[in-house]
């Protein structure tokens, strides 16, 4: 029987492995060194990047996460390692992105006695995970990933933190790996209610001016062929939010663009013209419905949403349907009429030749002499893979590459929604190359973001990952002196940046690096970018000046969607 | 604002009060009491709280609440829905055991419980004003101590535990 005894922390290197983990983003130290330690001997079943903070660890998990559908891992030591999870676990709890992080903790005996590289992380990180648990003892290790694991990734996915003394890492234990199946007090599945889904069918089939809006909840649930079936049938407008890009392929002939503060024009001023407005995957985040007291109030609302908390949550639903979109839609698909809707249909194209006119024009062949960053977008479009990821930051490059970037494929969305969090682009491009090597991925940043973990390219070199960076660079905070300029009198407090020769830091990193700030060596940089077997980085200095438009302003109803 | 009781039922695991009382933190919600205890089922625990609220406000708690993992379900009520009681417990220096507060004690259904050299306990059970009005009334013989439990409620409606459990 002794014999079978394996150390703690080899039980949770196994665990790992028997979750069919592939790769682990991480930085050691002392209350996590058993399980570096057990991490040398199974370097062969399990691959370890060693990030340049624990942030890039974690936001590299979220960015392998977001791509493969798979649970991303993060392993850190306790304290500082800990506390520097913590952005990227509240960044995924709001865009419910599937995560087990593995802290190493001072051991049992010391706990509560502030003892070196102590803290209380499961306190900390309570409000910012899906589920956390403190593992004490060798006998809790393998139960508590295996439930771990489960939660991550079923429901509405979203992170786990797991805390492991030190003396259950060295402590000796049994290793029988058991799958966690479910327990009494979590219930993922639940029974559509074919009574509702008839009422909503009912409104769709009665309704003039149906409109659809889907969030990431047809990416996390795999409803995509739903989604495109139902709309097919129904013919539906359909228009997406943020995270719910890339589900549905731009070129859908119901796709009529996107949602919220800097989203499409005709997108958010037909919300307040619809009589029924079915909601799919998403939340009614007031970056989307803007004053909700003005929302869509005309407007018979059906919800589809897997998650009780968010029915009824910010807008009222008039019919909700509980349960995976995957089934509901399927359901609704069978019990709606097939139909087309050209003259509402038509109203969308109408104000979308406004938008072109009005900006799109200027934002993608600009005649002033500045580069925009929607034409850096326009040109990535004409030379990029159809299945190319985008990963950005947080700011104007990220409104800005959302709205042009032409996405056909699920999954290639990869951006900090609900969290907004600036340093998230440079490690989750890392983390969703490193998924997939093969694979285009284009990581769009700003001056203001990349330098929040621009240790990452370090990352970046070790790995060889053949992440493709773009910064857009215009020596500005840009949405913030936007925002500045439009409701603070222009008084832009500290907003402007000195900034550093990027190319050379590039150059110092051994990444090929390349700046551009004239319109006519674009083209060419792009494309010896997007060709070059490794990774890249080119700089684009951009209009200094230049505004995100259109806006919803906060406090403004959809329907004030300004072009200007 | 009005007053609902939410009922918890959830496992006993370490930390599951401060999941649920983060909830109520993160939305700037006031509890005006909690009382957490074993339920009928082993290791099943049930968690009382009071709260004055809009029900709007009540039914989103209530959501997030059952969102807890290692919680098994939330209900809320209003006071007419809810079997309650509250318990209360005063301290009285026997220097000012007077006539009076004999009379005070039988018309309130106090009891005594405990009967020090320096003090005596009084107990009373009921709903908060009832408790509340021996608590004016004892101020005026020179109340030394008081505390009041939170409430312990049952709901009127026929649901048990075990069918949750399914």
């Amino acid at each position: 029987m002794k014999d079978s005894m394996i150390r703690g922390a080899d039980i949770v290197v196994r665990s790992l492995i028997a979750e069919q983990a592939e790769i682990i983003f991480g930085y050691p130290g002392g209350a996590i060194m058993p399980v570096y330690d057990a991490l040398y001997d199974y370097h062969e079943q399990i691959k370890h990047v060693l990030t340049r903070h624990e942030q890039g660890a974690i936001h590299a998990a979220q960015g392998y996460a977001r791509v493969s559908g798979k649970v991303g891992v993060c392993l850190a030591t306790s304290g500082p390692g800990a506390t520097n999870l913590i952005t990227g676990l509240a960044d995924a709890q709001i865009d419910s992105t599937p995560l087990v992080c593995i802290t190493g903790q001072v051991a049992a005996h010391l706990l509560g006695t502030d003892a070196f590289q102590e803290t209380d992380v499961v306190g900390i990180s309570m409000p910012g995970t899906k589920w956390n648990i403190q593992v004490r003892t060798v006998e809790e290790i393998a139960p508590a990933i295996a439930k771990g694991f489960y939660i991550a990734r079923s429901g509405r996915p979203g992170p786990v933190l797991i805390d492991i003394t030190k003396n259950a890492q060295v402590d000796f234990g049994s290793f029988n790996y058991v799958p966690c199946l479910g327990f009494r007090s979590y219930k993922t599945h639940q029974v559509i209610d074919q009574a509702v889904v008839s009422q909503a069918a009912k409104l769709i089939n009665e309704a003039e001016r149906p409109y659809l809006l889907f969030g990431q909840g047809i990416t996390l649930g795999k409803a995509e062929t739903e989604l495109k079936f139902f709309l097919d049938k129904s013919g539906i407008p359909a228009a997406c939010t943020l995270l719910g890009s890339g589900a549905l392929s731009e070129d859908h002939p119901n796709f009529v663009g996107k949602l919220g503060m800097h989203g499409n024009y005709a997108p958010n001023l037909l919300t307040n013209q619809c009589d029924v407005l079915i909601a799919v995957g998403m939340r009614f985040d007031d970056r989307v419905t803007g004053d909700l007291k003005r929302y869509a109030k005309q407007a018979k609302v059906i919800h589809l949403e897997l998650d009780a908390a968010e029915i009824n949550k910010n807008v009222k639903a008039e019919v909700a349907i509980h349960g995976d979109c995957k089934e509901s839609l399927s359901l609704l698909t069978e019990a709606v009429d097939k139909k087309t809707h050209e003259g509402w249909m038509g109203k969308f194209k109408e104000l979308e030749k406004m938008e072109k006119e009005a900006v799109m024009q200027h934002d993608i062949t600009p005649t002033k002499t500045g580069l925009t960053m929607g034409e850096v977008i326009n040109q990535i479009n004409q030379y990029k893979a159809d299945d190319a990821v985008l990963v950005t930051d947080v700011g104007q490059h990220q409104m800005i590459a959302w709205r042009y970037f032409n996405y056909k494929k699920t999954r290639t969305q990869v951006t900090s929604g609900g969290l907004g969090t600036m340093g998230f682009a440079l490690p989750a491009a890392l983390g969703a190359q490193l998924y997939d090597y093969s694979r285009q991925v284009i990581c769009v940043v700003g001056d203001g973001g990349i330098q929040m973990t621009i240790q990452e390219l370090g990352t970046i070199m070790q790995t060889k990952a053949p992440v493709k960076i773009v910064l857009l660079n215009n020596n500005f905070l840009g949405m913030v002196r936007q925002w500045q300029q439009m409701f603070f009198d222009r008084r832009y407090s500290f907003t402007e940046l000195d900034n550093p020769d990027f190319v050379k830091i590039a150059d110092a990193y051994n990444i090929r690096s390349q700046k551009v700030t004239e319109r006519t060596d674009l083209t060419e940089a792009i494309e010896d970018m997007l060709i070059h077997d490794g990774p890249f980085f080119l700089e684009v200095v951009v209009e200094k000046e230049d505004n995100v438009f259109p806006m919803i302003a906060t406090g403004c109803s959809v329907e004030e969607v300004r072009l200007s | 604002m009005k007053r609902y009781t939410i009922f918890v039922i959830t496992e006993n695991f370490i930390g599951i009060l401060n999941r649920i009382t983060i909830i109520f933190t993160r939305r700037g919600i006031n509890i005006d009491a909690l009382t957490a205890s074993e339920s009928r089922l082993e290791g099943i625990h049930r968690v009382t709280i009071e709260v004055a609220a809009s029900e709007d406000t009540v039914i989103q708690l209530v959501n997030q609440i059952e969102k807890i993992i290692d919680v098994i379900k939330a209900f809320y009520h209003e006071d007419s829905a809810v079997v309650y009681q509250e318990l209360a417990l005063y301290k009285i220096p026997v220097a000012r055991l007077e006539a009076g507060l004999e009379k005070i004690i039988r018309q309130h259904n106090a009891k005594v419980i405990s009967a020090e050299p320096e003090f005596v306990v009084l107990e009373l059970t009921g709903h908060k004003e009832q408790t509340q009005e021996l608590l004016e009334i004892l101020k005026g013989y020179g109340l030394l101590e008081f505390a009041r439990s939170g409430r312990v409620a049952v709901a009127k409606r026929m649901l048990t535990i075990d069918s949750l459990l399914k």
